[in-house]
């Protein structure tokens, strides 16, 4: 069929409802009898609660209660005690917002406070080993240290980050009876249906989640929080539908952080720039209550041949809030770290970054000795040089405009394909349009639109004859909406349950003697906008056949299960080139142009996937030049938790950025050829940026972000 | 950001502790119909959101965008910081933009608002609205509303001379998801039309 909805540059399925105010994201909720929640959190790191005065709060109008004891909660932290600045105490409740802003500023917390540590630099923070990452090694990597001749050993860091989405967290909890139903902003519906049915002891049936919308997450609405479990909870204390919504500054101690990191990256290599050994040494903050580890050692095991490899990670347990999962993360974090150390090493040896790359690129990973499904990295590499125009990069510190220094870097990026066990149904309906469904979400990637466009082909449908639904934890099973996984994994679900539907009217048909496609070979038959047809045989509609039946509509479930991946390899492959001027006497670093070019298999949507790439690039250039959540270690307050003093990208700060996807499909991977997109898009580019930075000033920073008092 | 007028300027009197009271002290604050006055349940404002009349009675310690989202249920406008930093909460005040979770609801009493809801005419989208969809001009969609009134501002403001200029003049509007380009090409596309 050469009219296929997949790979056409289709205009969002919902993007009618984004530009008129009609998308419903959690907090529109207003169900009748709602009471305003706002939470009361910790203003110490650590502490006991020796009491909670509310009689103020009390007796102001319209408050109607102010709860205090989360006994029977399981949340993550130790009840009656204050792990860390920000936790939630307290939760005051009233009919109006203001009255319970109010109410929640006039609660008065008592408490014996404890010593606290909240820097990982601090001599009494001690690093213990990661349960999740554990210690790696290959051949001999500190005897390759030694042996050189090259050797390259330095330190970086990376500061803590804050995934600041638009979207406020939110949570409207309603109870009915035993059942609850919560509007929530979560990247996994049903995830969070099973969290907060275990926190409050009901069964998981009696609990339905409901987002078909999320505006923006990053990672921060992936695990459940304690505020969806508060909100849940205190609807249930006071027989009311409740709506509690974080303020931004309530956000950056509640939905987690990209962990600051401490890594030290050693590498050896020959003369003619081949690596032969890599030390990678890392550290990131956690919590005291709950370790976070990220796969931040992965890329310099993984991605370049080297014979020797040790490689640790260590946590380092203080008085914060849990971290979690920020785009790209650790991924991004250990290639700041890789490709720096590459932009170095092509300089000592005198060989061109991405001809260095080219001399390391491995055709097998590195870790698991596998082959890739599909390797592409070269190419993403080669066609990265060649459209960026890398060949008119200069040596350090040799272009100049007026006050303004020019300069050119790259990076590598690559991430694991993820992939989990999906369902979708896809129902045909008789009057010619059909359904496909999932208890997915849509973060901004697009899912509902590469939904409709795959169920289309499958159905053998106009995709305007497609509805895609999401959001919704009653939906057929959906893994968490992250990790890049969405598309490859739904999307194969989708995609198995449209052509088991169309089959079964196929078969339907080809049964049945009043069918023009009697007796005809299922195999032959194709269906074109809905019309089913074979050679030597008519045609007709599905509703024809489902008509003749007496059925209104026909459906199928199906679960789409990825491989084991114990034969080869599933990796998303990239590379990033950046262009910067510094400012010579203010060290000010402005983004020029930017070029991603990306291997993520077969591209769904182009247009949606363009945005998505140059979001990710955007993320990155905030990563390498502006985020950083500052903290006052005397006490563990986040100084600048608000979107003034935290600095993202505005418009002002991003010039037109450039994204190709190399054309073809990874079949080996999935049905659909898709592989993922989200995260490979933010990984190379802190590492683009600081080595553009060093091409243009010859100064090397190895500390993110890279703010102006580093440059001067 | 915020015009001022002669309404706005004479709440602006009321000191704090009448505004977090707004019971019987708030004889000062005058409405242009001069027949509501201030009561228990708080101060009368009446106003025009999308040509549509509304008379409430409000907290007067309620911002614009709370009485939008909360007690008008209007609520594609967004809320995203609350504090004015980021412009997801955008709208137009007697035709200027203005962020609306940094001005109280008593101040715009006889004010005229259009809020995302009430952009298109007639069933006929905005074309910048059209040329957000065209452009792919958003991701989530969560700063969406702000980014196409405070566009919209931007248009009539005769700031879309270059993509610098429209760059600068957006700038109060932040996209997490990062489609700074394509909402840069949907303001410029709309701007050719207007």
């Amino acid at each position: 069929m050469t009219d296929m909805a997949t790979g056409t540059p289709l205009s969002r399925v919902d993007g009618l409802l984004k530009v008129t105010g009609g998308a419903d994201y959690a907090a529109d909720h207003n169900p009748p009898g709602l009471l305003h929640a706002v939470l009361v959190t910790s203003t110490v790191s650590r502490a006991t609660i020796t009491g909670i005065d509310t009689a103020k709060a009390r007796a102001l109008p319209g408050v109607a209660d102010v709860i205090t004891d989360f006994g029977g909660v399981k949340l993550p932290f130790p009840a009656g005690e204050i792990s860390f600045f920000g936790q939630p105490v307290a939760i005051a409740l009233a009919g109006t917002l203001q009255q319970a802003q109010h109410a929640a500023s006039v609660v008065a917390v008592r408490v014996t406070e404890k010593p606290a540590v909240t820097s990982m630099d601090d001599r009494q923070a001690i690093a213990v080993p990661s349960e999740e990452v554990a210690d790696y090694a290959r051949g001999d990597a500190d005897a390759a240290l030694k042996a050189g001749p090259i050797v390259l050993d330095n330190s970086f860091t990376v500061a803590r980050e804050n995934h600041n989405p638009m979207e406020l967290p939110a949570t409207v909890a309603q109870w009915s009876g035993d059942e609850l139903t919560v509007w929530d902003k979560t990247q996994w519906v049903q995830g969070t249906g099973k969290h907060i049915a275990a926190a409050l002891d009901v069964p998981e049936s009696s609990v339905r989640v409901i987002c078909p919308f999320i505006g923006g997450a990053f990672g921060s609405a992936g695990r459940t929080w304690p505020h969806q479990v508060l909100a849940a909870y205190a609807a249930r204390r006071v027989k009311r539908p409740v709506k509690l919504v974080l303020t931004r500054k309530q956000m950056y101690s509640g939905v987690g952080y990209r962990p600051e990191s401490r890594q030290r990256l050693a590498l050896a290599a020959g003369a003619d720039g081949r690596i032969t050994g890599i030390v990678h040494e890392l550290k990131t903050e956690t919590a005291r209550y709950e370790a976070y580890s990220e796969d931040a050692a992965e890329l310099p095991k993984m991605l370049y041949t080297s014979p020797n490899v040790r490689s640790t990670y260590r946590l380092v347990p203080v008085d914060v809030s849990a971290g979690t999962f920020m785009r790209g993360p650790g991924f991004v974090t250990g290639a700041f770290a890789l490709e720096s150390t590459l932009d170095e090493l092509a300089e000592r040896v005198d060989i061109d970054p991405v001809e260095l790359r080219l001399r390391n690129v491995a055709d097998r990973n590195q870790i698991t000795g596998t082959p890739f499904t599909q390797e592409r990295f070269a190419d993403c590499l080669r066609r990265g040089a060649e459209a960026f125009g890398w060949a008119r990069r200069r040596p350090p510190k040799a272009r100049r405009e007026g006050n303004l220094l020019i300069g050119m870097g790259m990076a590598s990026a690559a991430h694991p394909n993820y992939m989990s066990a999906a369902s979708a149904v896809a129902r045909i309906n008789a009057d010619g349009t059909a359904v496909v469904a999932s208890a997915t979400a849509d973060m901004g990637p697009g899912t509902a639109t590469a939904m409709s466009q795959l169920a289309a082909d499958g159905l053998g449908l106009p995709v305007a004859k497609v509805r895609a639904m999401l959001g919704d934890s009653t939906l057929p099973t959906a893994p968490m909406h992250a990790g890049s996984a969405t598309l490859a994994s739904i999307g194969s679900a989708v995609h198995t349950a449209s052509v088991a539907v169309r089959d079964a009217v196929v078969r339907m048909a080809v049964l049945d003697p009043a069918s023009p496609l009697y007796q005809a070979d299922p195999a032959t038959v194709t269906v074109h906008n809905g019309v089913m047809s074979a050679p030597g045989h008519g045609s007709e509609r599905y509703g024809d056949v489902l008509r003749r039946h007496g059925k209104d509509s026909i459906d199928s479930t199906q679960t789409w299960k990825p491989g084991d991946g114990k034969k080869a390899s599933s990796y998303e492959f990239g590379a990033v080139f950046a262009e910067v001027s510094v400012d010579i006497r203010l060290g000010l670093v402005r983004i020029r142009r930017m070029r991603g070019v990306y291997d993520i298999g077969r591209v769904v949507n182009p247009k949606l996937a363009h945005s998505q790439a140059i979001g990710g690039l955007v993320g990155g250039i905030g990563m390498a030049l502006l985020e950083s959540t500052a903290r006052d270690h005397r006490d563990g307050r986040i100084v600048n938790a608000n979107m003034a003093d935290y600095l993202v990208p505005v418009h002002a700060d991003v010039p037109d950025l450039e994204a190709e996807f190399l054309d073809g499909a990874d079949t080996a991977s999935t049905p659909i050829g898709v592989k993922g997109a989200a995260e490979l898009v933010i990984i190379g580019v802190p590492a683009a940026i600081a080595n553009a930075v060093y091409n243009a000033t010859g100064v090397r920073v190895r500390d993110l972000p890279i703010t102006l008092d580093k440059l001067l | 950001m915020a015009q001022g007028t002669p309404e706005s300027d004479r709440s602006l009197t009321l000191t704090r502790r009448q505004f977090v009271g707004a019971v019987t002290t708030t004889a000062g604050l005058a409405t242009t119909g001069g027949s509501a006055s201030a009561t228990e349940d708080g101060v009368p404002v009446s106003l025009t959101v999308n040509g549509k009349h509304h008379a409430v009675v409000v907290d007067a310690r309620t911002s614009l965008l709370d009485l939008l989202r909360e007690d008008l249920q209007l609520t594609g406008t967004h809320k995203g910081c609350d504090q004015g930093a980021c412009g997801a909460c955008t709208v137009l005040l007697d035709g200027r933009r203005i962020n609306s979770c940094l001005t109280l609801a008593v101040m715009h009493d006889g004010a005229e608002l259009t809020t995302i809801e009430g952009l298109a005419e007639g069933g006929e989208l905005h074309p910048l609205q059209r040329a957000f969809i065209d452009t792919d001009a958003f991701q989530c969609g969560y700063c969406t509303a702000g980014q196409i009134m405070s566009g919209v501002g931007c248009i009539r403001e005769g700031h879309c001379g270059s993509g610098t200029e429209i760059r600068e003049w957006m700038s109060g509007n932040i996209c997490r998801c990062g489609a700074y380009q394509n909402i840069v090409a949907a303001v410029q596309q709309a701007a050719k039309e207007s």
